[in-house]
């Protein structure tokens, strides 16, 4: 197996505001390998993009703070970085592609100037090396005649066209870690089918580990390797994605993925989890899933249920699990 | 695009560019080009009209004030003062203005909020008194009227542009610089700046017509550059007690100021057109 480049070790972000303390993320583990495609999945406000901005310390400050924990790459702890050092890590080392393609791009500069900008901040090229590694980025993500493109401004471009321009500007230093927030989110089904294809082969060619952040447990089935489900805050399963599949063992997995449409089967209503997620600001004692667990006791009530590893790279919070 | 359509776009650049071009050179010029020293005073030729009207004579295109004093002249020399002061000014307020708005929205938190209460305190504060107060204490002339423009007038800027850079730096865009490790100091200048020129550029545009009316306000209550060296809102000031008996003492700087001030607002419009990406190649 190869080796791990990132661990989250017991990571705590916590927002705070005039209405008391959001525990946005409330002590998150979880590794990621050279090479491998780790799935970040769950509803929304669940803490799944605060967990990326505290990889990257971009959180808002000075509302948002990473409380605890550790984000270690390659051996190197980066909470205790200085602000200098860190910054070099972003764009160089690790990477992230954001969830809107038609915001993410600055519409005065040709879309050469934005790709080549971290390559002359990192790398130190000028000129004609730029426009070289440019091109060469470009076509890192399959994009027919680059040398027009890099001279075209972002309006003039398709949303499927911007993200892979998104793409090629977090790839354009080639990072060992790259971080997709719900890069397809915006694209229609025909172009998210062939992002992720081109993901893939980015992933074949270049060894780098991705975290993918999605709601979607489609996009999940055919692009990850390795999944953590997360759930207001907290990572309540991970496990290899086949295994998560075939047996998820924590409720609010298998209530998720019954949640999804699917076309072998013909009931008549999809089903849905019932109530809200608990409020980050008032968690309950306890499991956060009991109010809404099928199957929860007293004990979900009362105690917090620790992370047990039940078969190898497979581990459940949940009472329930034995 | 038609060959006409083409001509009357150029035509919106070229025309302002010219005028001030020529008012420029002009008053670099002002010693060559003046028929008149401008304090020449000759009392006999007083309210000379325009040469072209009646009793109007060839010594004096566009006639004689009060004192005899040739107006063509005036108006040349005039030129110096008023586009040196608010060219200069406009300069300074802008610049600080854009600098402090810039860096206001992006840092955000207290940082914003000092500079703004800072911002508030120079907008409700009265200008002209300032003007007075600062040309009674360091005396009246070019470099106090200078000062007394641009102590208040960067807040306007300062106001209108961070709310600007503070919309485009929750953009995606200065997100995703910032996720490749872009410098903050980077991203306000490369990022944020460019996106706030238009507005930038129409506020400038505005305030050129503003800051020759504030100049010649300051002249008017006699705390601008001082007698008898003149400035186009002085001589304005100066006809206006003649002006049913000697219209022309008003009119001609009047018009000049009002050139300068259409100029600056086509030319303003053209750039803007100019530096949006998605009007530039259609």
């Amino acid at each position: 197996m190869s080796k791990i480049i990132l661990q989250v070790e017991d990571l705590h972000s916590f927002f705070f505001t005039r209405r008391g303390v959001v525990k946005a993320v409330d002590g998150v583990s979880f590794y990621v390998r050279e090479g491998e495609t780790f799935g970040l999945v769950g509803e929304s406000a669940c803490g799944k993009t605060v967990t990326a901005l505290s990889i990257l310390r971009l959180l808002p400050e000075p509302a948002g703070r990473i409380v605890e924990g550790k984000v270690i790459l390659d051996g190197t702890n980066l909470l205790e970085l200085d602000k200098e050092e860190m910054r070099k890590y972003r764009g160089r080392i690790i990477s992230m592609i954001l969830q809107d393609p038609m915001t993410s791009l600055n519409p005065v500069y040709t879309i050469g100037d934005q790709i080549g900008e971290a390559m002359r901040l990192h790398q130190g090229l000028q000129g004609e090396m730029v426009e070289q590694e440019v091109i060469s980025a470009l076509r890192l993500l399959n994009i027919p005649s680059p040398e027009t493109l890099l001279r075209q401004y972002p309006f003039q471009l398709s949303g499927g066209m911007r993200q892979r321009v998104a793409g090629a500007i977090a790839m354009s230093c080639h990072p060992r870690l790259l971080i997709a927030d719900e890069p397809t989110t915006a694209l229609d089904a025909t172009i998210q089918a062939q992002y992720m294809a081109l993901f893939k082969d980015i992933q074949k060619k270049t060894n780098v580990a991705i975290i993918y952040i999605t709601h979607d447990f489609g996009v999940i089935a055919q692009m990850c390797h390795r999944v953590a489900v997360m759930y207001a805050g907290k990572i309540v399963e991970t496990a290899m994605t086949r295994e998560i599949f075939k047996t998820p063992k924590h409720p609010y997995t298998s209530a998720l993925m019954n949640s999804v449409p699917r076309l072998d089967h013909k009931d008549e209503r999809l089903y849905s989890i019932k109530g809200q997620p608990p409020s980050l600001r008032d968690l309950p004692p306890g499991c956060r899933f009991f109010p809404r667990c099928p199957v929860a006791e007293d004990i979900c009530r009362q105690q917090e249920p620790a992370e047990k590893e039940i078969t190898e790279g497979h581990f459940v919070s949940c009472w329930k699990v034995k | 695009m038609t060959r006409w359509g083409r001509i009357s776009r150029d035509l919106v650049m070229i025309l302002p560019v010219t005028v001030l071009a020529v008012l420029i050179f002009t008053a670099i010029f002002a010693d060559v080009l003046a028929p008149y020293p401008y304090d020449k005073t000759a009392l006999p030729e007083r309210l000379t009209p325009p040469a072209w009207c009646e009793g109007g004579s060839t010594k004096h295109l566009l006639g004689t004030d009060t004192l005899g004093r040739d107006i063509l002249s005036r108006a040349i020399y005039g030129a110096r003062v008023s586009l040196s002061v608010s060219l200069l000014a406009i300069a300074i307020t802008a610049i600080v203005g854009t600098a402090l708005g810039i860096f206001s929205g992006y840092m955000g938190g207290r940082t914003d909020a000092f500079i703004m209460r800072v911002v508030d305190v120079a907008l409700s504060f009265p200008a002209l008194l300032l003007a007075i107060l600062l040309a009674v204490s360091l005396g009246p002339g070019f470099f106090t009227v200078i000062f007394a423009l641009s102590a208040l007038g960067w807040a306007g800027y300062a106001r209108i542009i961070r709310g600007e850079a503070l919309r485009i730096s929750t953009s995606d865009f200065v997100a995703q610089a910032q996720v490749i490790g872009v410098s903050p100091g980077r991203i306000m200048l490369r990022h944020i700046f460019p996106n706030i020129l238009n507005i930038l550029i129409v506020g400038i545009t505005l305030s050129v017509g503003a800051m020759i009316l504030a100049e010649s306000a300051m002249s008017y209550l006699g705390i601008g550059i001082p007698p008898p060296v003149p400035s186009w809102g002085s001589m304005v000031a100066d006809g206006r007690n003649s002006l049913d008996s000697a219209w022309w003492i008003s009119t001609f700087p009047g018009i000049l100021i009002g050139m300068v001030v259409m100029s600056g607002n086509f030319l303003g419009d053209w750039l803007r057109d100019r530096l949006d990406p998605r009007l530039r190649q259609l």
